[in-house]
């Protein structure tokens, strides 16, 4: 069954060389059966990933975890780095996110996607994400770990860019590009540094070692190191799972196809930084600050992102600034230590994030690109079943009672509140805003007066409205490919939490992310009941007062929106983070080309070009020229005179001593 | 092998080949014409092989002449080169007055 595993990275692999291939015929026909290659890839993967759990719990579910050996990838004097796959309860969460929701988006692609001029670009595209996505979570070293970080960069940023001939997709892949890459490089150091404090980038040797090394015997450059790396890799997280201050891409990212921002930008990519913390969660233990950093951040992130939720127009931005937001609390989650909360919020937020993205791709389809909340209502009535869809997993994210996102966030919040008090109750506020902007979109867009105004374009592309087959109006998705994967998540989103929360404990804890639990049992029950009630009844209130301004009484929200306008301003604008960011790395970065296009005229063209490289040339020419006249008899008397001259002081020499 | 010459037959040798190499590079200054140029520089040849014979003598040592044999043999590819040379630049000017090839200067 374990032998499965190699399986699950290489169909992908192979389906990316099919569909690309596939994509170079003429014929519309092979061209439309890519989806269905990828599609059957991926759920082929899906298929092993099952087989692989299977038999890990078969094997007893031992919490070293299995190494299955797939070939050995590279292997110079002590560096060994093997393509080989570590299979713990972590791995087998991973696995049954990645693949499980993979699975699901792959096949509303196929419907989303139809139609459009890259649709086997786009399918090849995906089998490369989960390749490198399954590299990433099933690898046993962290140079793995790295590969398949760096290859779902790639996929990210080509997929965000998928609308090639639209200038800001292209902007947007790009912005997502180099911000990853200030992360990665954090990443790269952190990966060297665990090489050279341990002598080994394998997890089988890494985390044993880390959890077993008393820091503070550590000396001089080695107890630097152990301060350094949790740092180090946390930056690389940071930037992958875009927490302040590396988040700016994520919004952008949204440029890209909504199956993308659901797959790749919500369930899965953006959460690997919390697999990589929660894996190594031993290693970052050797520096409590960094963990307690981790924390800080991540709660600062969570809230920060949903005050910014609260006033967007644009439907995607919303659920990216919403998944900026979770992802915070899951950061939050492993920096306090509370990795099975983490973890499973992870899961959880895979399953609704996505529902929501691609309920909101098919109002977007519907509307003919149309993603301004202001310029829709009341379309409960046209697309019903989207409605409930997402209705399932609003309630999810809101984090309403005995749904899945009620569970998870709780085991975070409980943590936070006994560990760190401040965070907890940032998380809890954080909680309350989350079920508000939720439920204010859901009641915008569904509820309320049926009014719309149709969007421009088709695919990232404008269209001519009396050519276009959405000219009559939205419509509800077909089921088939469309709405059947979406159902499948929404019973996810309702029942992941309670049906999955015993089997995540038991993964959770036979895995390397395993917490040692310790403290109070009846304080921690105490103060999770606590946290259940006034989260779950708080966000129930919360949905009672979206439904009286987003739906009943939308004339006062005018008026307090008019009231606080500073406020919603600076809110709508995101804090003018980007501008900052505009002054501070643009205007730097022109200041200093601007002393390097002065250094360059004066010096290296002006001094070093003319003067040195210019006559210095010219000038030893000059001279050597006064010793060739073209007289061989000038030459032989040179030569005689210097033999002469070498003579006599051999002869000196010999004389004098 | 016969036996080492004494030390003042040695001078003389080493005279004869000083001569000889001092000749030789006193021609080849004053003289304009490529061939006797080139008659000198072999003369200059001469007086070394003449010192390298007459100190391989004196130290009972064969070296020498073995390197005499290598000089020998390089001087004779050198004057068949050295002499094609010569008749190909007489060819170009019709005489063989190393003035004409002043041009060559930098």
């Amino acid at each position: 069954m374990l032998n499965m595993a190699p399986w699950i990275p290489t169909l992908p692999f192979l389906s990316m060389f099919v569909c690309g291939a596939m994509f170079a015929c003429k014929s519309q026909a092979i061209r439309n059966a890519t989806a269905w290659v990828a599609a059957a890839a991926v759920a082929g993967s899906f298929l092993c990933s099952v087989m692989v759990v299977k038999g890990f719990v078969d094997a007893g579910s031992p919490a070293a975890g299995v190494t299955v050996p797939y070939f050995e990838w590279i292997n110079i004097g002590d560096f060994h780095a093997n393509f080989s796959f570590l299979i713990d309860g972590l791995t087998c969460v991973m696995l049954m996110v990645v693949t499980g929701i993979g699975t699901l988006i792959t096949l509303y692609a196929a419907g989303y996607m139809s139609g459009d001029s890259g649709y086997g670009r786009f399918f090849a595209y995906i089998s490369l994400f989960i390749f490198a996505m399954s590299c990433l979570v099933l690898g046993d070293n962290l140079l793995l770990l790295f590969l398949g970080w760096e290859g779902v960069g790639v996929a990210s940023y080509l997929l965000i860019g998928f609308y090639y001939r639209k200038p800001s997709a292209v902007a947007a892949a790009k912005k997502a590009f180099i911000v990853n890459r200030i992360g990665d490089f954090g990443f790269a150091l952190g990966l060297m540094g665990t090489f050279v404090l341990f002598g080994s980038i394998a997890y089988s040797d890494v985390i044993p070692a880390a959890h077993a090394l008393d820091v503070s015997s550590l000396t001089g450059w080695r107890a630097d190191l152990a301060w350094w790396i949790p740092f180090l890799l946390m930056m690389g997280a940071f930037g992958k799972s875009a927490q302040l201050p590396l988040h700016v891409w994520l919004p952008d990212a949204m440029e890209g196809p909504t199956p993308v921002s659901a797959l790749i930008h919500a369930a899965t990519m953006v959460t690997a930084g919390v697999y990589m913390i929660a894996r190594l969660i031993n290693v970052f233990n050797m520096n409590p600050t960094a963990l307690a950093f981790i924390a800080a951040v991540g709660g600062m992130t969570a809230l920060f992102a949903a005050t910014i939720a609260l006033c967007q127009y644009d439907l995607k931005r919303v659920w990216a600034y919403s998944t900026l937001s979770q992802l915070g609390y899951m950061f939050l989650g492993v920096g306090v230590m509370a990795t099975t909360g983490a973890v499973f919020h992870l899961f959880t937020h895979a399953f609704f994030k996505a529902l929501l993205f691609l309920t909101a791709g098919s109002v977007m389809h519907a509307m003919a690109g149309q993603l301004d909340l202001r310029k829709m209502s009341g379309l409960f009535s046209k697309m019903p079943v989207t409605a409930i869809l997402m209705l399932m997993g609003c309630l999810a994210l809101a984090g309403v009672p005995f749904t899945a996102g009620f569970y998870s966030k709780d085991i975070i919040l409980t943590e936070a509140l006994i560990k760190a008090p401040v965070l907890g109750w940032i998380g809890i506020f954080t909680a309350l805003l989350t079920a508000f902007y939720t439920f204010r979109l859901w009641f915008r867009v569904f509820l309320g007066e049926t009014k719309y105004e149709m969007g421009h374009e088709h695919h990232g592309y404008p269209v001519e409205h009396d050519l276009d087959d959405h000219a009559h109006g939205p419509h509800e998705m077909p089921w088939w490919p469309m709405n059947a994967p979406l159902v499948v998540l929404a019973i996810g989103a309702i029942a992941a939490g309670f049906a999955c929360h015993g089997w995540m404990e038991g993964m959770i804890h036979n895995s390397t992310a395993a917490v040692a639990s310790h403290g109070d049992a009846e304080h921690h029950h105490s103060v999770h009941t606590f946290v259940s009630i006034v989260a779950g009844g708080g966000a129930l209130v919360m949905i009672a007062l979206a439904a009286l301004f987003h739906w009943k009484r939308r004339d006062l929200t005018e008026k307090i929106a008019n009231a606080f306008s500073p406020v919603v301003t600076l809110l709508y604008n995101k804090y003018y983070i980007d501008e900052c960011y505009n002054v501070l790395v643009r205007g730097v970065l022109n200041m200093i080309a601007w002393m390097s296009y002065i250094v360059d005229r004066v010096l290296v063209d002006g001094v070093l070009i003319d003067v040195v490289i210019g006559r210095t040339p010219r000038f030893v020419a000059h001279v050597g020229r006064m010793f060739q006249r073209g007289r061989l008899q000038g030459y032989g008397l040179t030569m005689g005179l210097g033999l002469a001259i070498v003579l006599f002081i051999m002869v000196w020499k010999v004389m004098a001593g | 092998m016969h036996e080492a010459i004494s030390q003042t037959v040695l001078t003389h040798y080493l005279l004869t080949g000083a001569i000889l190499f001092t000749l030789g590079i006193v021609g080849f200054v004053v003289r304009r014409n490529l061939i006797v140029m080139f008659l000198c520089t072999e003369m200059m040849f001469q007086g070394i092989i003449v010192t390298l014979v007459a100190f391989s003598r004196y130290h009972m040592n064969f070296d020498g002449q073995t390197f005499v044999i290598f000089v020998l043999t390089i001087a004779a590819a050198e004057a068949a080169l050295a002499l094609g040379l010569v008749v190909l630049l007489f060819r170009r000017r019709h005489t063989l007055d190393a003035e004409a090839w002043s041009i060559m200067k930098g």
